[in-house]
């Protein structure tokens, strides 16, 4: 259950990337908080800047081309754009840990298991050898890998798909952290593994009662899974409602029109609603709202005024000029 | 639901599919597909990466050539032809790839990739061709201003509908399309998903729809084919495998599925498979789903499931149930009602 108590606290982030092409701002000021033991989703299509504003939580931005432009991280009170590198480093793997997509980026294909999971307790916690050793075997069985202890001593590929994943989860969790930034976990799985693996991080993080936040383009998995939404457009934070608030009420148009492009397997449909138009090209956003020359309900001023970011109740926000309009529609019709 | 509706007569189907078995040495990618596509209707094929379900696929437009088993189109053998007689025939049967950054040649204008087949088929040449290319442009909804352009110019969804144009150049009856819309984004996605139903309606296009993503096969199927290591495991109607799935693996696949609706998601009881796909090297002897099925008994290692028509028009594999006993939940422990039958089809 989450508490009331905030663990991380984003304020006005910038991560901007410097190319031939022009600055992209990829993430350009974004602002939420998580508190412990909640899970929030960050929603977005391909360069919407859900992944790099997670990159910029545990500052892996890679720089040059990408630059922390502005904003404040406040991790458990601490700036973490402030902290020294070493101090980061002793947050990020402990404190802060990470699952990607693909968990061959993350494995090093040389190293068995056993030594890449023992790693990171003798680093953070000062684990013994044979304490890391074992520690590695009780992960392995935290998160269903049978013969675990036959097992720890394999390479990477000697492991399937979902079985990496285990793993990674495994590394992740290792140090108990407070935050677990999973980012498209199961978005490479085959959907019986997706289910296992959704199941094993909502069932580790109602244990531990660890902070989550799942970055996915998937809005069935935010519907499993989330407390909390956001939903991110062209390195803008579009909309952030609780999970329930914003299926039954979304306040922008880009999310209600998200909502109903989605095949609902569950009733008949006749044609899907479909969004017009391209993803837009972060390096040449036009002025105004960067979703006006997709949106159903621009008007002028959308063409050429950046829109606010209105507040529609005390915990539900969304950055549009006509925002309590749509937020009204929403309720008539929901 | 039509269950009254009688049996199709022969003339209806399109494509008709007899155990159909592709074999890559050990590996038996398809091995005994027996399945029949009707005119007009999309066909949905359903399973998890490496059940051979795009090997299906290729194979019914012979880009894989099958092992053994058949291929009907229209009464004519496609595995038995000359490939001078199915070059001809591959006029009318085409597929879309799931990826449109490797399918199109990066070298050649959006005009020559869609004109390419008009000049293979000697179906329009000059200022005809030229009018034709604009036309598949803008059925598809792309600008023929685009003619002259080259496919690293266009975002993953135009690509899918420059290869959409590309495959219906030659006015095909019937179209494999393979993951179409797993790279795209999913504002693109329902985009591409209406296009291809908009086509269909216009032209009456026959589908096969290859994907692992079962909302979007939901959505589109007016039939599902469930694959798992090689074999069809159930074959229903798009809504009745949705609702009233009765093989065990399509159950779990089905109750996997992600709903977006957090109220749905809440209240929703999951069937959460133990391990992973084995793989098709060495495939479980007897049902190959008996080593994941939660519902296994001893008889399933040893028997191999005849796809059974359990209901009407509902076809499923698995010996723990039977027309007169369809649902599993319900049969006693141990029992195995379809056994008989599946004996007798050995």
């Amino acid at each position: 259950m989450p508490s009331n108590e905030t663990l991380l606290e984003v304020k006005d982030l910038r991560t901007y990337f410097h190319t031939d092409d022009g600055t992209l701002k990829a993430v350009d000021g974004i602002s939420f908080a998580v508190k412990r033991g909640e899970t929030l989703g960050i929603v977005g299509e391909s360069g919407s800047g859900k992944s790099v504003t997670n990159l910029s939580i545990i500052r892996l931005v890679p720089s040059p081309p990408g630059e922390l432009v502005s904003g404040e991280i406040l991790f458990d009170g601490h700036d973490i754009l402030a902290l020294p590198e070493p101090a980061v480093r002793k947050i990020r793997g402990r404190r802060i840990a990470m699952i990607f997509q693909d968990p061959m980026t993350s494995l090093n294909p040389f190293l068995r298991i056993s030594r890449q999971l023992m790693e990171i307790t003798e680093l953070h916690l000062g684990y013994s050898k044979a304490q890391a050793y074992e520690h590695a075997i009780k992960m392995l069985e935290t998160v269903g890998i049978p013969d675990a202890r036959k097992r720890v001593d394999e390479y990477p590929h000697q492991f399937s798909g979902g079985m990496r994943q285990r793993v990674m989860i495994a590394m992740a969790l290792s140090c108990k952290p407070e935050l677990l930034i999973a980012d498209e976990p199961s978005t490479a799985l085959d959907v019986t593994i997706q289910a296992q693996i959704l199941e094993l991080i909502k069932k580790l993080k109602e244990e531990t009662g660890t902070s989550v936040i799942l970055i996915t383009h998937d809005l069935g998995v935010v519907a499993g899974m989330t407390d909390q939404v956001i939903v991110m457009y062209a390195g803008k934070l579009f909309e952030q409602a609780p999970t329930k608030e914003l299926f039954a009420r979304p306040g922008n148009p880009y999310t209600k029109g998200l909502l109903r492009s989605v095949p609902d397997p569950t009733s008949e449909q006749g044609t899907l609603y479909q969004i017009p138009g391209q993803p837009p090209d972060v390096a040449h956003l036009p002025p105004g709202c960067p979703f006006a020359p997709r949106c159903e309900r621009a008007e002028e001023i959308c063409h050429s005024e950046f829109p606010p970011l209105v507040q529609l109740t005390s915990d539900h926000t969304s950055l549009c000029h006509f925002a309590n309009e749509v937020y009204e529609a929403s309720g008539r019709e929901g | 639901m039509n269950n009254q509706e009688s049996q199709p007569a022969t003339s209806d189907i399109l494509i008709s599919i007899r155990d159909l078995k592709v074999h890559f040495g050990r590996v038996k990618a398809v091995d005994g597909v027996s399945l029949e596509i009707r005119n007009g209707e999309t066909l949905g094929l359903v399973g998890e990466s490496g059940c051979g379900k795009s090997t299906l696929g290729r194979a019914i437009l012979r880009l894989t050539e099958p092992t053994s088993g058949s291929v009907f189109f229209r009464d004519r053998d496609l595995a038995s032809l000359s490939n001078r007689q199915l070059r001809q025939h591959r006029r009318h049967l085409q597929i879309i790839f799931q990826d449109p950054y490797a399918s199109l040649n990066p070298r050649m204008t959006v005009g020559q990739i869609v004109r390419e087949p008009l000049d293979t088929f000697n179906l329009a040449k000059g200022r005809e061709a030229d009018a034709r290319v604009r036309e598949l442009l803008e059925t598809v909804g792309l600008s023929s201003r685009f003619i002259k352009r080259y496919p690293h110019e266009f975002s993953g969804g135009q690509r899918q509908r420059i290869g959409i144009a590309r495959a219906l150049a030659v006015d095909p009856a019937f179209i494999v399309a393979d993951e179409p819309i797993s790279a795209l984004d999913v504002s693109i996605q329902a985009q591409i998903l209406n296009l291809l139903e908009k086509l269909q309606r216009e032209k009456k296009l026959t589908y096969l729809f290859i994907s692992h993503d079962l909302r979007a096969i939901r959505h589109v199927s007016d039939r599902i084919a469930v694959m798992y290591l090689g074999k069809l495991v159930e074959v229903a109607d798009s809504r009745t495998i949705y609702d009233e799935p009765l093989m065990p693996y399509t159950k779990a696949l089905i109750s996997a599925v992600p709903v977006p609706d957090p109220n749905i998601e809440a209240t929703r009881q999951r069937i959460v498979l133990e391990g992973d796909v084995p793989s098709p090297i060495n495939p479980p002897s007897g049902c190959r789903f008996h080593t994941r099925c939660p519902y296994v008994i001893e008889a399933c290692k040893n028997v191999e499931p005849p796809l059974v028509e359990i209901k009407p028009r509902h076809f499923a594999a698995c010996i723990r149930i039977s027309p007169e006993h369809p649902h599993i939940e319900q049969v006693a422990p141990g029992e195995a009602p379809g056994l008989a039958q599946a004996e007798l089809n050995v």
